[in-house]
């Protein structure tokens, strides 16, 4: 651990410096914001959902940048990690009270969950490549909504009640978990904005410590050569399937604490859409950049919400923000200045 | 001393075609071996039987000893093979240093937890291969180039690094497939005494496939000559200079 501080604020290291330093910061500025001017509620409802989708962005880019695979299921994983843990806070709501200790024990549970379903699909799915992974990951997420639409889930004093069919469950003063595709309703809302940015913090030293790692290198080496990476002893599937998994836990961590900011749910909600928006926001932010995930994620997260007021020319400025920050990311002139200030801002501080 | 490498009828088909047939071959331990011949004549089909990159149709690949025919390619590596390749196949993105680093991850092994928790395991392996690959970076010249990445050095040293990386996993045997490639005259000389070095402070065998004649017959001990997939000669590199079925087959009659 004293090694990963000590590496992390060493000089070659930068780019990861900025990360946790710019995720701090703006954690600070925020709530010092909150303290002394009123924020507007539309701003501060966005601030937990963003760090969700940072947390998915992040570990989308995992499977995408780093493991060099199309998934297009990645809402399928946000989705189990989600209902899991609406049904273990309703469940375990009677005997913890305490919200932070139910918050993070279904957050857990979540992500251990969604990590299950991963190691479970990454064996189908690793044998394939290329396009064929891509589609089939799709209809992964597409079965996983589907799957939900259908369960009907109760608890009452006789246990766990659970059916396909009806949601006439016979409970006796007991209480819906899930009522099929109306979700999860009537959910403690216990996410806070502080635990999405511990979360973020979390993503970030565990995708750091991952590609600083034998395993990273492999990850990526098997990326960028199948065949001379297995000429010098990486076993690729079992590459592939650690960065599989290692991203649908982290994704299902976020769809945990995205359930638990709301009351309602719906199944719905983790469509082809969500998949495709979060795959967007990679994409933007640059595939393997850990620093462009998130500020393309905020961003590109937040404009749309603040752009409601304007109605229906909302989606065209947001096709025209999408067009704009292409051609900016693709400008090398406009990069080497962004590197340029970069550069002087650290010199200044290695001066004082 | 047994040999390090003992080839017995080897054998490939593609569909109805027999790329190679009946090839039989020996290396010895700390020998520099040649594998030459004309354009097509299955020299690299050979390296990718040898590594399992192919299924070989017959025959039968010992390596000390151990028969490695129906190992897969990373299974054949850990036994002690280890390869480049003709078309040179880096880790583009990655750095040049982290490209050697990516050979050792057999030698030095850690868990997952090891990497989350960064436990003193990893830290010493991850230094130790460190350490290593910096070593063989600086044999190979390419120490002060090691932060850039792989795609941006020039063709000679890339293909330099590709040695490096297939030296980082510990072979007992080196398949260097056309090394000099793309080479001026000059960098081929200074390959020549680096592959020279390696052999000794490695202790390892090599086997080579090269065009360029001045280096196969000023660093190889034996050299096998390969034909339409068959074997036409094999001997010292004087008897194969001299040979004239191994002129015909270069010149034509």
């Amino acid at each position: 651990m004293k090694n990963f501080m000590s590496d992390l604020f060493s000089k070659k290291n930068r780019s990861r410096t900025i990360s946790f330093l710019l995720v701090i910061a703006v954690y600070i500025i925020i709530e010092i914001l909150s303290k002394s001017i009123r924020i507007p509620r539309l701003f501060t409802s966005l601030l937990v959902p963003t760090c969700c989708y940072i947390v998915l962005g992040l570990s989308l880019n995992l499977v995408v940048g780093f493991s060099g695979e199309l998934s297009l299921g990645h809402a399928g994983f946000m989705a189990i990690g989600a209902f899991t843990a609406v049904c273990v806070s309703g469940l375990s709501a009677s005997f913890i009270t305490n919200d932070i200790i139910r918050l993070l024990l279904s957050i857990i549970i979540g992500s251990i969950v969604a990590g299950i379903f991963g190691l479970i699909i990454s064996v189908p799915v690793l044998k394939l490549s290329g396009d064929y992974l891509a589609i089939v990951t799709l209809a992964f997420g597409q079965i996983i909504k589907s799957l939900i639409n259908n369960i009907y889930l109760g608890f009452d004093s006789n246990g766990l009640q659970f059916s396909f069919v009806t949601n006439e469950l016979n409970l006796q003063n007991g209480k819906m978990l899930l009522s099929g595709p109306m979700g999860a309703t009537d959910t403690a809302k216990i996410s806070t904005f502080t635990f999405g940015i511990i979360l973020i913090l979390f993503t970030l030293f565990v995708i750091y410590s991952l590609i600083d790692s034998k395993y990273g290198r492999a990850i990526m080496a098997a990326r960028d050569n199948r065949i001379a990476a297995e000429s010098i002893g990486i076993n690729i599937s079992r590459t592939k399937t650690l960065a599989f998994v290692t991203s649908a836990i982290l994704a299902g961590m976020a769809g945990a604490l995205y359930a638990l900011n709301y009351s309602t749910l719906q199944p719905a909600k983790f469509d082809f859409n969500t998949s495709i928006l979060v795959l967007v926001y990679v994409v933007f932010g640059g595939l393997g950049n850990i620093n462009g995930t998130i500020i393309a994620t905020t961003v590109l997260y937040i404009l749309p919400e603040l752009l409601r007021s304007l109605q229906d020319y909302r989606m065209l400025i947001y096709a025209i923000v999408l067009i704009v920050v292409m051609q900016i990311t693709n400008s090398a002139a406009l990069k080497q200045k962004a590197d340029k200030i970069v550069k002087q801002i650290f010199k200044k501080g290695e001066r004082e | 001393m047994n040999p390090v490498l003992e080839v017995n009828n080897l054998g490939i088909d593609f569909g109805g075609l027999t790329a190679v047939n009946n090839l039989n071959m020996v290396v010895e331990p700390h020998e520099i071996v040649g594998l030459i011949g004309p354009n097509g004549a299955g020299k690299t089909t050979v390296f990718n039987m040898l590594t399992k990159v192919y299924e070989p149709s017959r025959g039968n690949i010992i390596l000390n000893g151990q028969d490695i025919a129906k190992m897969n390619t990373v299974e054949v590596n850990k036994a002690g093979v280890a390869r480049t390749f003709q078309n040179i196949r880096l880790f583009a993105d990655l750095s040049v240093i982290d490209n050697v680093k990516s050979g050792m991850n057999n030698l030095y092994p850690y868990s997952v937890f090891d990497t989350l928790l960064h436990t003193r395991k990893r830290n010493e392996n991850e230094k130790k291969i460190t350490e290593k690959a910096e070593e063989l970076l600086k044999i190979f010249n390419l120490y002060d180039a090691k932060d850039i990445e792989a795609s941006s050095l020039p063709y000679g040293a890339q293909r330099r690094l590709e040695i490096a990386r297939a030296l980082a996993t510990d072979p007992k045997l080196l398949l260097l497939d056309e090394p000099a490639a793309g080479m001026n005259p000059q960098e081929t000389d200074e390959l020549m005494q680096t592959i020279r070095f390696v052999r000794d402070q490695f202790d390892i065998a090599i086997l080579l496939i090269e065009h360029d004649m001045s280096l196969v017959m000023n660093i190889c001990e034996r050299i096998y000559v390969l034909n339409y997939g068959m074997l036409l000669a094999k001997g010292s590199p004087e008897e194969i200079r001299n040979d004239d079925r191994v002129i015909k087959a270069y010149l034509g009659d």
